[in-house]
């Protein structure tokens, strides 16, 4: 019985995050609506997509990482690299722009699988692992050019410039791409043996272990996904922005991170959906809207009021975790909250 | 049974080897032996205006903001924490002291005040984390990582997007200032007072102690007395004071108060200069010492690549391929490999004396 009703309040308190995340949306994008006129259409909600699209895939695989507990800070380095990378092959290079998106994308999730096999092999922390992919990701790029490589490819450029056009608005081949990945994230996550692991994994290592999952291989693997999503984030930046930039992305893990964690995945492991990644993304992307509507305000707002957000949703994540052991939610938070009364006097 | 001057000696041997500032020590004098032989000039110092120039006192004045952020950082790392949030604040304490002192000749308010009400907030930024980690316990990484966002942005709109030059002389004495009768820069003398206070603290109370406890097992520490949560919290403070005092000297060097740029990933610098002192990432045992000497270890890696002609863009590669050799080192499992690989069984033998 015991058992019974602490299964079904975690069926209950989790998707409580995504529903908050997708009613946080929903109100952010009300407001904007109320405020500013011509917020509320279509274009506006397509452009969300089109600004992020390179985060959102990025989300999907940070989403992955964060679920078996690790964390990838390169991947905002990775996207400039590969970005880079896919500039210099097309343009100086003359490379066929097909078969540099292949390469790319392999040496993508060779980065990351690399990084994997490091963090699993040889038990080093995943920060430090990734801190250093970050370092050497920028410093390759700055190797491969460190002016600004205009990609004048013909294929590139219709692809960067084609529109679909629905329900009286427009979006480009990216918010598919996007989509599509976010399609195939939610499937591999809900509906395969992997996916199946990585919540395991995140879970409880050691049990997933005596479970005889193939724990070592599923870390690596995930890795691997985040260093793809990531190679495949760089691709999409170039077309997004026709060009290879040496400072892409710098400070988009912490972005992608955000996103993520808003998208109601613990960071701690174990709990999440890539559907609320897709969430985390689109909240950022509004505020962004938000302050470029209202025009006064200036950019680090974004910074400020994603930081208040993550606050929230942390302190959020945290108070539902402890209503999971001690059963008392909110008092327990008031609880301890109470300790700071004490807190010269000693605790 | 093996004689037993044998055994001392390889206790001996084994001490120095395995000691914490062993690795990171060789290898700064490794590094400096290179330099002075393939750099011209390197390891000269002369007399300018009274004041002693060369690269090894460029090194050790360039080195102090990052050297006071490792300090703040080894402790934090001891108790099974981090504190990513650092190069936030020290962006935070410059744009304060920048912005209330003006871009004039004339400050709008006094540079004492200016410095007071920097680190005052610097502490009281270190006191959230250390809040949110300790009292709500949420994981150190994404407590501070929520300061990490918004830190920056807190800059910018303390700095109001502009980055504002300083134009008021007496600013420039902490960071690029000479003390008179040493004739040493005076950013130095700050560093090494921190220095010497923290391992006062560490050494001479059971502070120490306590943090290292914590960093070995958190429970057990609570269940023999330690208050543990409070010293948590100290850290954090400290860590928040350091890394204010750090951006008030850097921002005093270079003149000028940038939110957005100034100690971008001096975090990151700050951890490997952690993990190059040999301490463990996983908490426990610390040195603040070896720290320092790793600290010292990549301002000294950073100025032989400029001196030897690698421009700063490329340097992030040898710096993260520095990260995953000392990593490398450091982790048991790829030291048990290795062993298995060169050693037979009686190599293994003395191993577990």
């Amino acid at each position: 019985m015991k058992i019974y009703n602490h299964i079904s309040r975690k069926k209950i308190s989790f998707p409580l995050t995504l529903s908050i995340t997708i009613t946080l949306f929903l109100l952010l994008f009300a407001i904007g609506s109320i405020r500013y006129t011509g917020f509320f259409s279509v274009q506006v909600f397509f452009d969300l997509f089109i600004d992020n699209s390179h985060l959102i895939v990025m989300a999907v695989g940070m989403t992955f990482v964060l679920l078996i507990g690790g964390i990838d800070i390169s991947v905002g380095s990775v996207l400039a690299f590969t970005g880079m990378l896919s500039a210099y092959l097309i343009e100086k290079v003359s490379m066929n722009p097909i078969l540099a998106i292949f390469i790319v994308l392999t040496i993508g999730t060779l980065y990351g699988l690399f990084q994997g096999s490091l963090i699993n092999y040889f038990e080093m922390q995943p920060f430090i692992v990734t801190l250093a992919g970050l370092f050497f990701a920028r410093g390759m790029t700055n190797v491969i050019s460190i002016e600004t490589i205009d990609i004048k490819n013909s294929l590139f450029v219709k692809i960067s410039e084609g529109q679909i056009n629905i329900f009286g608005g427009h979006f480009s081949y990216n918010v598919i791409i996007s989509i599509l990945v976010l399609i195939i994230g939610i499937y591999i996550l809900r509906y395969t043996k992997f996916g199946r692991s990585v919540y395991a994994i995140g879970g409880n290592e050691q049990s997933a272990k005596l479970m005889g999952l193939k724990v070592d291989k599923t870390k690596v693997f995930v890795y691997g996904i985040s260093g793809f999503c990531a190679a495949l984030g760089g691709i999409m930046y170039s077309i997004y922005s026709t060009s290879g930039y040496n400072l892409a992305g710098v400070g988009m893990e912490l972005d992608v991170i955000a996103a993520v964690v808003i998208g109601g995945t613990l960071l701690t492991g174990g709990v999440g959906y890539v559907f609320g990644s897709l969430f985390g993304v689109l909240i950022l992307g509004v505020i962004l809207s938000i302050i470029n509507f209202e025009g006064t305000l200036s950019s680090w707002w974004t910074r400020i009021a994603v930081g208040i957000l993550l606050f929230f949703f942390i302190l959020l994540q945290r108070i539902l975790s402890i209503k999971k052991i001690n059963g008392d939610g909110i008092f327990s938070i008031i609880k301890r909250l109470g300790i700071i009364k004490g807190f010269f006097k000693g605790d | 049974m093996g004689s037993i001057e044998i055994n001392n000696d390889l206790k001996l041997l084994k001490k120095v080897y395995t000691s914490k500032i062993f690795w990171p020590l060789t290898a700064l004098i490794l590094i400096f032996v290179f330099d002075s032989i393939f750099i011209d000039g390197f390891t000269k110092i002369t007399i300018k205006e009274g004041n002693f120039y060369g690269i090894p006192i460029d090194i050790l004045k360039n080195v102090t903001p990052l050297l006071l952020i490792s300090i703040g950082m080894t402790m934090i790392i001891a108790t099974k924490g981090i504190d990513i949030s650092v190069g936030s604040v020290f962006a935070i304490s410059g744009a304060i002291s920048a912005r209330l002192i003006g871009g004039e000749s004339v400050p709008e308010n006094s540079y004492f005040i200016a410095i007071l009400v920097a680190l005052l907030i610097s502490l009281i930024l270190g006191t959230w984390n250390g809040f949110l980690v300790s009292k709500l316990g949420i994981q150190p990484i994404v407590a501070t990582l929520i300061l990490m966002v918004s830190g920056r942005g807190i800059a910018q709109l303390i700095t109001e997007g502009q980055i504002i030059t300083i134009y008021y002389e007496p600013y420039y004495f902490l960071g690029g200032g000479y003390i008179p009768f040493l004739k040493l820069p005076f950013s130095i003398l700050i560093a090494a007072s921190v220095f010497v206070i923290s391992i006062l603290i560490v050494k001479c109370t059971a502070l120490g102690i306590f943090i290292k406890s914590i960093g070995i097992n958190p429970i057990a520490s609570r269940f023999s007395g330690i208050k543990v949560s409070r010293i948590i919290l100290l850290t954090y403070m400290f860590s928040g004071l350091c890394a204010g005092i750090a951006g008030l000297i850097y921002s005093s060097n270079i003149r000028c108060a940038d939110g957005n740029n100034a100690g971008l990933f001096i975090e990151l610098d700050a951890i490997l200069a952690v993990a190059i002192g040999a301490n463990s990432l996983n908490g426990g045992k610390f040195s603040i010492l070896s720290s320092c000497i790793g600290a010292l270890v990549i301002q000294t890696i950073t100025t032989t690549m400029y001196s030897i002609g690698v421009s700063p863009e490329k340097l992030p590669v040898v710096k993260a391929i520095i990260v995953i050799i000392i990593c490398l080192v450091q982790s048991e499992k790829f030291r048990d490999k290795l062993k298995a690989i060169f050693s037979n069984k009686g190599g293994m033998k003395i191993e577990n004396i």
